[in-house]
C-alpha cells in the first residue's frame, strides 16, 4: 500500500512538472522584463518607432519587431488558409477513402520538416525565383519567408478543420443531400457553417504557430527592424531578434541582454491570447455537440 | 451448509438515483445462486458489491453491510486488492489480456509475488484443467489468448479467476457473448465448479438459471422480489411478478 | 445550361481544385527537396561525415554536428520519456475529475502552443544559469525535453485511452492494485501508441534549432562531446551557420547537411507511422 502511494506521488510529480514549466517560463520572462522596464518605460517600448538596442543611439520601440512578425504571419496565413481549408473540405466531402488514407500522412510531412530546412528553401529557392519577376525585391524579405511558412502550416489548418468537419453529425449532410443539394452546396452551405468554430480554431492556431516560428524568418526575412508593410524589403520578427542577440556576445545583466526577454514576453502574450481564445472556442464547441 | 456471503440492509445510489433498495440476502456455501431480472434491475450492481468493483464508478455510494465469511468488506481496514484475491470474477464479454494464454492465467499468481516457474506451471495447468480447457490449449500456451475462439477466451478468463484459488466466483452474464455450444461448455463447467466454489451468476437466460443454479433470486427495479430454491422459483413462485418474468411475459 | 448542370459543373470543378490544393504543397516540397539533392548530394562523402568544421568550405565536415545531435537525442529521450509517460499515466489513470487535472489539462495544451524560442529563454535562465549547466548538452536536452513533453503526454494519454476498460476490470478483479494493473496490463497494451508519440517527439527535437541557439549552443565546436556537460553543436545549427555565410560553397555544404537531417527526420517519422499501423492492426479488441 505504501509502495502504491509512493508511485502515485511520483506520477503526480511528473504531471506537476508541466505546471513548473509554465511557472518557470512566467518567472523568467517577468523577472528579466521587470528589470528591463525599470530602465526603459513601457510607454517608450510601445510607442517608439525604432528598435535599435544594439546601436550606439539606442531606441527601444517594439513596434517594428511586432510589425515584422505580423507581416510574415499574415502572408503565411494568407497562403495556408485557403489551401488548408480547401484541402479539409475536399478530403472530408469529396475525396475517395483511399486517396484520403494515403494523402493525410503525406500532408503531415509538411509539418515534420525541420524549420531550418524551410529557411534554406525560402532564401535559396523562393527568393531568387520571385526576384526573377519582381524587380527590386531584396535578398531578405518577408514575402518569401511568409510563403514558405504558409506551406509549412498547411497541415495545421487542414487537419484541424477536417476534424471539425467530420465531427458534424452525418444526419445533417444526409438531410442536405436529401433535398437535392450537390456536394459543393452541402459543403459550403451546411458543413462549413456547422463546423465553423472548429475551423476558426484551426486558423487561430495557425496564426499562433506562425507568430512563434523562428528559423524561417531568421534566415530569410532579414535582421532589420523596420516599421513597414512592404513585403519586398528586409524586416525583423520578434523571434528573429531573439536569435540574433543569442548568436552574438551579449553579456548577462546588460540592458541588451534583457531586451530579448522583453521581446520574449511580447511574443508570449500574443501566442498566449491566441491559444486561449482557441481553447475557449473549442470548449464551447464541444458542449454544442455533447 | 454455511452462509458464505450476506447482504444486510443494502442501499446503493448512483448520484441521486437509487439502484438497490434495502436488500437483505444470504448465499449458501458451495452452491450456485442465479440473479435474474430485467435489464437495469440492479442485479449486476448487486453482484459487483461483493468484490467492490463498483468503487470505480464516480457517483457510487452504498449504505448497509456486505459480509464475506461473516466479515464486513466495506469497512475502512479492508484492503480491496486482498479481498479480490479471494473472490474471482468472470465478465460479460470475454476480456483476456492481450498476452499469451499462459501469461493470462499466471497473471493473478504473479502479482501475488509467485515467481517460481515450476509452481506457476503447475497452477496454470491445474486452473486450465479445472476450466476444461487444458486439452484444447496445452500445446499452445504461448499463443496469444486473443487468437482463441470466444468460448475458449471465456474459459481462459475462468481459468484466470480459478488460478488464484478463490473460494467465491462472481459471474456477470458469462455466456451472453457466446454461441450455444460454447455456452453449453461453460454451463457444464459451472456445474463442476460448484463442488469447490460458491458461485453467484447474473443471467438473462431463464433456461440457464434453471439448468445450473441451486438458488435463484429475482430482482425488479432495485428490489429483491423473491429468493428461493431454483425449482420453487421456476415451478411455484410466491409473487406474480416473478411468475410473469420467468414465463417471459415481460423482460 | 440549366441551373442543375451549372451546379454539377461547379461541383466537379471544386473537386479538381481540391486535388490541386492537396497536392500543391507536396509538389512544392518535393521540388524543394529535389533541388537540395541536386545541390548537395555530390558533396556527401566519407570526409564530409567525418571531418571537423572548418573555415574552408571544401574541408568542412559535420562530424561534431551529428555527434552533438546524437548526444542531444539520447539525453532528451532519457528525460522526456519517463516524465511524459508518467504524467500521461497520472492524468489518464489517476487524476480523477478534480480541479487539479483540469488545470493540468489546460496548462499542457497551453504549453504545446508556446513558441520554441521561449523554451530557449527558459532553458537559458533556469538550466543554464540557475542550475549552472551553462550551454552544455544537458542544458540543451533538458530544454528540448520540456519542449516536446506535451507531445509525449498527449500521445501517452491517447494510447492509454485506447485500452478497453474491461482489461482494467479483469486485472482489478484478480486482486491487482492500481499500479500493478497499469504496469502489467495497461502499459504493455498501449506500448505501440506511446512509442509512436515518443518517436515523433524525438524527431521534432532533432530538427529544433532556435531554443538551442538561445541557450548558447555554439556554431563552431572543434571537438566531439565526451560528456553531457560538454559544449556542443547540432546539425540544424551547423546548417543555419552555413546558410548565413555568403559564399556559395557553404550553401552547398548546407544542402548536403540538410540531406542528412531530412534523412534522419523522415526515417524516424516513417518508423513512427509503421509502428502506429502495426499496433492498430494487432490490437483488435
Amino acid at each position: 500500500m505504501k509502495k502504491e502511494k509512493i508511485i502515485e506521488g511520483l506520477l503526480k510529480f511528473s504531471a506537476l512538472v508541466t505546471i513548473l514549466t509554465t511557472v518557470g517560463i512566467l518567472y523568467v520572462l517577468l523577472s528579466e522584463s521587470i528589470s528591463f522596464f525599470s530602465e526603459v518605460s513601457i510607454w517608450e517600448f510601445i510607442t517608439d518607432k525604432e528598435w535599435t538596442p544594439l546601436f550606439v543611439n539606442k531606441h527601444f520601440g517594439i513596434m517594428p519587431l511586432v510589425m515584422g512578425t505580423l507581416l510574415t504571419t499574415f502572408i503565411a496565413v494568407a497562403v495556408a488558409l485557403p489551401i488548408g481549408i480547401t484541402i479539409a473540405i475536399y478530403l472530408s466531402e469529396f475525396a475517395p477513402k483511399r486517396f484520403k488514407k494515403i494523402v493525410k500522412p503525406l500532408l503531415e510531412i509538411l509539418a515534420a520538416v525541420p524549420t531550418v530546412v524551410y529557411g534554406f528553401f525560402a532564401l535559396m529557392v523562393v527568393t531568387p525565383f520571385l526576384q526573377s519577376f519582381i524587380p527590386g525585391m531584396s535578398g531578405f524579405n518577408s514575402l518569401s519567408a511568409g510563403i514558405v511558412m504558409g506551406i509549412m502550416i498547411i497541415p495545421y489548418v487542414s487537419s484541424l478543420s477536417e476534424d471539425a468537419l467530420s465531427a458534424v453529425p452525418k444526419s445533417l449532410r444526409n438531410a442536405s443531400y436529401g433535398m437535392g443539394a450537390t456536394r459543393l452546396q452541402t459543403a459550403f452551405k451546411v458543413m462549413v457553417p456547422a463546423a465553423s468554430s472548429g475551423i476558426i480554431v484551426s486558423v487561430i492556431l495557425a496564426f499562433s504557430r506562425a507568430i512563434g516560428e523562428t528559423m524561417i524568418v531568421a534566415i530569410a526575412a532579414g535582421q532589420q527592424p523596420r516599421l513597414t508593410i512592404n513585403p519586398l524589403v528586409p524586416v525583423e520578427t520578434i523571434t528573429a531578434y531573439i536569435v540574433q542577440v543569442s548568436l552574438g556576445d551579449v553579456a548577462h545583466g546588460t540592458l541588451e541582454y534583457k531586451t530579448i526577454f522583453a521581446a520574449g514576453i511580447t511574443l508570449f502574450i500574443f501566442t498566449f491570447i491566441l491559444n486561449n481564445i482557441s481553447f475557449y472556442i473549442r470548449k464551447k464547441f464541444k458542449e454544442q455537440y455533447d | 451448509m454455511e452462509n458464505k456471503l450476506e447482504a444486510k440492509n443494502v442501499n446503493v445510489f448512483y448520484g441521486e438515483f437509487q439502484a438497490l433498495n434495502n436488500i437483505n440476502m444470504k448465499f449458501k456455501e458451495n452452491a450456485v445462486t442465479a440473479l435474474i431480472g430485467p435489464s437495469g434491475c440492479g442485479k449486476s450492481t448487486f453482484l459487483r458489491l461483493f468484490n467492490r468493483m463498483n468503487d470505480y464508478v464516480d457517483s457510487f455510494r452504498m449504505e448497509g453491510e456486505i459480509l464475506v465469511d461473516g466479515n464486513g468488506i466495506y469497512t475502512k481496514d479492508v484492503l480491496v486488492d486482498e479481498l479480490r484475491k479471494g473472490i474471482g470474477m468472470v465478465f460479460q464479454k470475454p476480456n483476456p489480456f492481450p498476452k499469451s494464454i499462459f501469461e493470462n492465467v499466471a497473471y493473478g499468481l504473479k502479482i501475488q509475488g509467485i515467481k517460481n516457474k515450476a509452481v506457476l506451471k503447475n497452477k496454470v495447468r491445474k486452473a486450465l484443467q479445472q476450466a476444461a480447457l487444458w486439452d484444447e490449449v496445452k500445446n499452445d500456451l504461448d499463443k496469444s489468448a486473443l487468437e482463441l475462439s470466444g468460448g475458449q477466451q471465456q474459459r481462459v478468463c475462468i481459468a484466470r479467476a480459478l488460478a488464484v484459488e478463490p473460494s467465491i466466483i462472481l459471474m456477470d452474464e458469462p455466456t451472453s457473448a457466446l454461441d450455444p455450444i460454447a455456452t453449453a461448455k461453460v454451463e457444464e463447467l459451472i456445474h463442476e465448479l460448484k463442488k469447490d466454489y460458491t458461485i453467484i451468476i447474473v443471467t438473462h437466460n431463464m433456461q440457464q438459471a434453471s439448468r445450473i443454479s441451486d438458488y435463484t433470486a429475482f430482482f425488479y427495479m432495485g428490489d429483491l422480489i423473491e429468493h428461493n430454491k431454483t425449482d420453487i422459483i421456476f415451478t411455484n413462485p410466491e409473487h406474480e411478478r416473478t411468475q410473469n418474468y420467468i414465463t417471459g411475459r415481460f423482460g | 445550361m440549366t441551373r442543375g448542370q451549372i451546379n454539377r459543373l461547379k461541383d466537379k470543378a471544386f473537386a479538381y481544385f481540391g486535388v490541386f490544393c492537396t497536392l500543391i504543397g507536396l509538389v512544392i516540397l518535393a521540388f524543394f527537396i529535389g533541388n537540395i539533392f541536386y545541390d548537395g548530394i555530390t558533396r556527401i562523402d566519407w570526409d564530409f561525415l567525418t571531418n571537423l568544421p572548418s573555415r574552408k568550405a571544401e574541408k568542412a565536415g559535420i562530424l561534431t554536428a551529428w555527434a552533438g545531435s546524437i548526444w542531444i537525442v539520447i539525453f532528451t529521450f532519457l528525460i522526456v520519456v519517463p516524465l511524459g509517460v508518467a504524467a500521461g499515466i497520472y492524468l489518464e489513470e489517476y487524476g480523477e475529475k478534480s480541479k487539479l487535472s483540469e488545470l493540468l489539462e489546460v496548462n499542457i495544451s497551453n504549453l504545446a502552443g508556446v513558441p520554441s524560442v521561449i523554451y530557449g529563454l527558459l532553458g537559458l535562465e533556469i538550466f543554464g544559469r540557475l542550475f549552472g549547466m551553462g550551454n552544455s548538452i544537458l542544458a540543451g536536452s533538458a530544454t528540448l525535453a520540456l519542449l516536446v513533453l506535451p507531445i509525449v503526454i498527449v500521445a501517452t494519454r491517447e494510447a492509454l485511452k485506447a485500452v478497453p476498460p474491461s482489461i482494467r476490470a479483469a486485472s482489478y478483479g484478480l486482486g491487482a492494485t492500481k499500479w500493478q494493473t497499469v504496469w502489467h496490463q495497461v502499459l504493455p497494451a498501449s506500448f505501440g501508441g506511446i512509442l509512436t508519440g515518443v518517436i515523433l517527439a524525438i524527431s521534432r527535437a532533432v530538427g529544433e534549432t532556435a531554443p538551442l541557439i538561445v541557450i548558447g549552443a555554439l556554431a563552431y565546436v572543434p571537438f566531439t562531446p565526451s560528456s553531457p556537460m560538454d559544449e556542443f553543436t547540432v546539425l540544424p545549427i551547423q546548417i543555419f551557420n552555413w546558410i548565413s555565410r555568403p559564399q556559395h560553397e557553404f550553401s552547398i555544404n548546407a544542402a548536403a547537411a540538410i540531406i542528412v537531417l531530412l534523412l534522419i527526420t523522415f526515417v524516424m517519422n516513417g518508423i513512427a507511422v509503421y509502428f502506429r499501423n502495426k499496433w492498430q492492426k494487432k490490437i483488435n479488441w
